[in-house]
């Protein structure tokens, strides 16, 4: 079989998951062996428009950036989501909670009317194409991203983690931070990051998405043990969970 | 004199979006311009309405490659609005981590997105079969960047440890012992990669503006200072403290381009790591100061290629630094500190340096502690107007050297500067399409 052709493509994000690839080291020349790396602006100028893998950061605001994703899956065989910007929005999806002019004009003051600066709701990239594969996280991890690549390249489907963070904390042999009066999202966020913040001592704040399934009734029973009502939850979901599916918001 | 056309759609190599287009004709120079098309991101308005404690969780976000300076910078601003006190080890531990992300970053830049240019290679891939044993040293020097960043922030990216008052966890002693380790192993593979760098030096363009230089300056102690400190520049022999920095930054919208500039005593003013070596160089650990002879950089070069050397010198300094400072504070012995501070109204800012030059953020809370207000200033974005008034000298310099040459210096000009784009269109006019 000749090596896959990939291609890595950013829209509105911090490049920061790009920089997860980077972080493999020696591992990216594995990569290199089974796969061929045809067009990656943050680390090469080469450039095709030939590819079979497109791997796509970032999440989608202006209507350029619509057409430029729906040609880039016209282009692709396969199509990844690489992180929270392009599985769900990202942190980007907080501008959505404000009206758009006030946005802009916070931001650019009396230039905010110009027509370059405009920018529409932000979107996941499956609001505007469709996505075959999806990896979670801001950033992801790099483990979980070899892994799905290696699979995909195997000719395998990878399996993605459908049970909540607490999992993998509790594994991990950790104190739970609601006892700390932190309001940790790990109960209804899906797992597969290691339960890698609330293992530092800190929060879980939901950048991989909520399970599929979440326990909305197991959620509420932790939030009312711990004296606290569905508004503290809620500012704190926002972050990574603006417009997604409501699960504990009724 | 014939035609000269070069159109740089998206520079590659670099954070983020951003376009050169020069057209000059019979050796008259049409246009020529310094463009980002980047999305903007809009962090300001995102960041009202939301607690003094997620602040440093969003804000991470502006940028994949600083985001440890982003969370310090922030962390700063809502400690100074809220009279928070961090203790000296936390502090320590945070200049360390903040340390990380220099080496990290710098190496990063200097080792895959700019050396292919002094070895002539379209990026590192090629550069593997070249020169391997380079490759192999700069990634050894990026992987333990990472797991610096990894064990001290939680993680290389987007850290986790930080919070408002203090850090959620330290290192053990065993950790930091080993780290130490790992640091002093490090220095024969920075010094590998200098010498690496010193044989292609050559292919460094020799080109000299003149123009100002703006960076922290920390005089207590005496430090060259990447965390605390207040503003100076080569322009000007005092400083001017952190919350008064819009006295520094004077933006303002260009009549020849849209894009939001900043200026300073001149028309434009350069930050990041040789606006940090021209103000502090004389307070860099030995090895640096070493590895600057190696190159003969010396305070007052106003080569903006250089940047690249003086990001190597930075590695240096900070890894050698580091290993000293590992050794005070396990000299002084591990405590175990809780954070405990409740929030209150105020208005403050926070400023550190980046990689890419220093960054200002600034907010305003409420009683409750939720923000109301938020203002953040990036060094890429006071890098603009310096990028154009270099093409501005550069380019009838080289005019006769062919379009392909020209379009080569020009994108190893904007890529010397180490530009994080995505980082500067949370608040950047892009060039208006008439």
């Amino acid at each position: 079989m000749a090596k896959p052709k990939i291609a890595i493509f950013d829209f509105a994000c911090c490049e920061g998951c790009q920089l997860q690839i980077v972080n493999l080291e020696e591992e990216i020349l594995d990569l290199l062996g089974v796969a061929d790396v045809v067009e990656w602006r943050e680390a090469m100028s080469e450039k095709s428009d030939e590819y079979d893998i497109a791997i796509i950061e970032g999440s989608i605001t202006r209507p350029e950036d619509e057409e430029r994703v729906k040609l880039i899956r016209s282009r692709a065989k396969v199509l990844i989501a690489l992180g929270a910007c392009a599985t769900m929005g990202g942190i980007n999806k907080l501008k959505n909670n404000f009206d758009l002019d006030d946005v802009k004009k916070c931001v650019y003051g009396k230039a905010a009317s110009k027509p370059h600066l405009h920018t529409g709701l932000t979107k996941a990239v499956d609001e505007v194409v469709g996505v075959d594969y999806y990896v979670h996280g801001c950033p992801i991890d790099r483990k979980e991203f070899t892994y799905i690549v290696r699979s995909l390249v195997m000719g395998k489907t990878p399996e993605i983690p459908d049970y909540p963070v607490c999992v993998e904390c509790k594994a991990n042999g950790n104190p739970c931070l609601w006892e700390y009066g932190q309001v940790c999202l790990g109960p209804i966020i899906r797992a597969g990051c290691g339960a890698r913040c609330p293992s530092n001592g800190f929060r879980c704040f939901g950048c991989r998405g909520y399970v599929d399934n979440p326990n909305v009734e197991a959620a509420r029973d932790v939030i009312e043990k711990y004296g606290l009502n569905v508004d503290d939850l809620k500012t704190k979901m926002v972050l990574f969970g603006s417009q997604q599916e409501p699960t504990i918001y009724e | 004199m014939s035609s000269v056309n070069v159109n740089v759609h998206h520079v590659t190599r670099v954070e983020g979006h951003g376009n050169i287009v020069l057209n000059a004709d019979s050796g008259k120079i049409e246009k020529l311009e310094w463009q980002v098309p980047e999305a903007p991101r809009f962090f300001e308005a995102m960041v009202r309405g939301r607690s003094y404690q997620d602040i440093q969780t969003i804000v991470s976000r502006i940028c994949g490659i600083c985001s440890i300076t982003h969370s310090l910078a922030s962390t700063k601003a809502v400690e100074n609005a809220m009279g928070f006190e961090v203790s000296e080890q936390a502090d320590t531990v945070r200049i360390l981590m903040h340390y990380s992300e220099q080496l990290q970053s710098h190496i990063l830049h200097v080792g895959y997105l700019a050396a292919p240019d002094f070895f002539g290679a379209p990026s590192v891939v090629p550069l593997v079969a070249q020169a391997p044993d380079v490759v192999k040293a700069i990634i050894r020097v990026h992987r333990l960047a990472n797991e610096w960043s990894d064990l001290i922030a939680g993680r290389t990216t987007h850290p986790v440890t930080l919070i408002p008052g203090g850090l959620t966890k330290v290192p053990t002693e065993k950790q930091f012992r080993q780290l130490q380790q790992r640091l002093k192993d490090g220095v024969a593979d920075l010094k590998a990669v200098a010498e690496a760098l010193l044989s292609v030096a050559e292919n460094i363009p020799n080109f000299t503006r003149e123009t100002e230089y703006v960076s922290l300056k920390q005089d207590n102690p005496p430090t060259y200072t990447f965390y605390h400190g207040d503003i100076t520049s080569t322009d000007y022999d005092g400083t001017v403290p952190v919350n008064d920095w819009k006295t520094v930054a004077n933006e303002y919208v260009s009549d020849q381009s849209t894009a939001k500039w900043t200026k300073w005593h001149r028309g434009s003013y350069a930050v990041g790591a040789l606006a940090r070596f021209n103000n502090n160089a004389e307070l860099l650990s030995p090895l640096a100061q070493d590895v600057a002879k190696m190159f003969a950089l010396e305070k007052g070069c106003c080569n903006p290629y250089m940047n690249n050397i003086a990001q190597l010198v930075e590695c240096v300094h900070v890894v050698e630094t580091s290993i000293g400072m590992i050794d005070e504070l396990l000299t002084k012995g591990l405590k175990d500190e809780k954070v405990s501070v409740s929030p209150k109204a105020g208005k403050a800012s926070g400023c550190v340096e980046a990689p890419r030059g220093i960054l200002f953020h600034e907010y305003e809370f409420d009683r409750k502690g939720n923000c109301v207000g938020a203002d953040i200033c990036i060094p890429t974005n006071q890098n603009h107007a310096s990028i154009q008034e270099d093409f501005e000298k550069l380019v009838p310099e080289i005019l006769d050297e062919g379009e392909d040459a020209i379009r080569h210096k020009l994108e190893m000009c904007v890529r010397s500067y180490d530009p994080c784009i995505s980082c500067s269109t949370h608040m950047l006019d892009v060039k208006f399409v008439k």
